[in-house]
């Protein structure tokens, strides 16, 4: 797939189709891959890489790359071509300006469990029906695969592409069954005081990086409200357990009905906090309350937090009805 | 200092809609009804103008119970107001009800600028109901509690 990838890019940069590539290159390690952009069909033959490792979903870079001159070709997994419908819906990314190409998506391995399973050194991977070979600097090591998938593709909800100039490699199809709300409903089930316990456990581990905010696509304001110094709640570091609660209420509140659930928050949290759960939670509750809506998946139909049922919309105090007390 | 729950008193914040509940609350008073002075009103020009901000900042400045007066849906000054506000409102308390915190703290009422005596009645309600549940511990923020 990198093979017909590189081609492809370099095939559209001779034409003067695109001018600029966006896609990933490698840091210092393997699997340290991160977005990067490239200029020349020499620069892509030496650093472009899309392997096990490339999670990053690379929409929200479009919002600014649109904005330069010529055209900018992306490379988009499903998953991200779902951000990046939803950014095309909010007007922030100029659709001419890209030229899509919509490569199979996952799933995609999480370094850090091959790291968890005591392998260190990784030289590279590959991936042979289900198994995974691990080229070390001591020795070659094998695992199976689903034990090694990241956290966010584990209930993947659609392999299909719903925007792409150009497909490589076969379509997919929307995924009814993911159960990507099943650890949302065990929560909804379990008493407050446990709810309580397990998200304190979880936020008091927030570091305050602002990473799930920067990653976002859904998160694109140029002024947040979380870098207002007079807010009282832009510290670097929480003081006060209410500071964690509030930023993670409000940054998940912020994108509610506009998520698309990438799950690019959870996969850079550096503290590993599960932040597409409380994501999740307002898809879910949406979906229940209002109707099945998938963030991105069209760029014309209302979200849901802009629009309302005058006849049908139910009560606040339909959240003491639900779940455990 | 140790609270002592038998004459715990609560802190209610209540958002009320200038064209309705501010109104129903006026008239409550004009009406000589009683409601409990733990009832800290703001008012707003809508519903619709309280930002989920605004709830928890309630939280974190001490309120030990949030509710929300608005018009009754159809009623609204501004035609739409307490559409979208329902909407906002109504996954904003799942949420809080998701992290743990007392779903008993939060509710959102509808009051209308005729119905003074329900706007006592749901205070005086309301006030048992969180002083039922004690100081709020789960969202409030330690700087801001008073010694």
């Amino acid at each position: 797939m990198q093979e017909a990838m590189i081609n492809r890019a370099k095939e559209l940069m001779a034409d003067g189709t695109v001018s600029r590539v966006i896609g990933w290159k490698r840091g210092e390690f393997a699997y340290d891959i991160t977005p990067a952009v490239f200029e020349t069909a020499e620069e892509i033959d030496s650093d472009f890489v899309c392997d096990d490792f490339t999670a990053a979903n690379v929409s929200k870079y479009l919002i600014k790359e649109s904005r330069k001159e010529g055209r900018i070709l992306a490379f988009l997994k499903p998953c991200d071509t779902y951000s990046f419908n939803q950014l095309i819906k909010e007007h922030r990314i100029i659709r001419e300006n890209v030229y899509v190409i919509g490569i199979p998506g996952g799933p995609k391995l999480d370094a850090e469990k091959l790291k968890a399973r005591g392998i260190t050194g990784i030289l590279g991977v590959r991936n042979e029906k289900g198994t995974l070979h691990i080229d070390t600097v001591y020795g070659e090591e094998t695992m199976p695969m689903f034990e090694a998938i990241l956290g966010k593709c584990e209930n993947c909800k659609s392999t299909k592409h719903v925007v792409y100039d150009e497909l490589m490699g076969e379509e997919g199809e929307v995924i009814a069954d993911s159960g990507r709300f099943d650890r949302v409903a065990e929560l909804e089930n379990m008493t407050a005081q446990q709810r309580f316990e397990f998200w304190r456990e979880q936020l008091s581990k927030c570091i305050r990086c602002n990473a799930c905010r920067n990653v976002c696509p859904a998160c694109s304001c140029e002024n947040c409200v979380f870098d207002n110094p007079d807010s009282g709640i832009s510290n670097k570091a929480a003081a006060d357990s209410f500071e964690e609660n509030n930023f993670h209420i409000i940054r998940a509140f912020h994108v509610a009905g506009r998520c698309t659930d990438c799950g690019e928050c959870s996969r850079v949290c550096p503290q590993n906090i599960p932040l597409h759960l409380l994501n999740r939670k307002f898809i879910k509750d949406i979906n229940e309350l209002y109707g099945e809506y998938q963030a991105g998946e069209d760029t014309t139909s209302r979200a849901p937090l802009t629009n309302y049922n005058a006849d049908e919309d139910c009560e606040p105090s339909i959240v003491h009805e639900r779940g455990a007390e | 200092m140790q609270v002592n729950d038998n004459n715990f008193e609560p802190v209610i914040v209540a958002f009320c809609c200038n064209w309705c509940s501010y109104a129903g609350a006026d008239l409550s008073g004009t009406n000589r009804l009683n409601y409990p002075t733990n009832v800290k009103i703001i008012r707003v020009p809508c519903s619709c103008r309280v930002n989920p901000m605004f709830i928890l900042r309630a939280f974190q400045r001490g309120a030990d119970g949030v509710i929300i007066c608005g018009c009754h849906p159809g009623d609204c000054h501004y035609t739409s107001g307490n559409y979208y506000a329902r909407r906002r409102i109504t996954l904003l308390y799942s949420m809080l009800d998701f992290l743990g915190i007392e779903r008993d703290r939060t509710r959102l009422e509808w009051v209308s600028a005729a119905e003074g005596a329900k706007f006592a009645a749901t205070m005086e309600s309301f006030t048992e109901q969180v002083k039922a549940l004690g100081p709020n511990r789960r969202l409030e923020d330690l700087r801001c509690r008073k010694q």
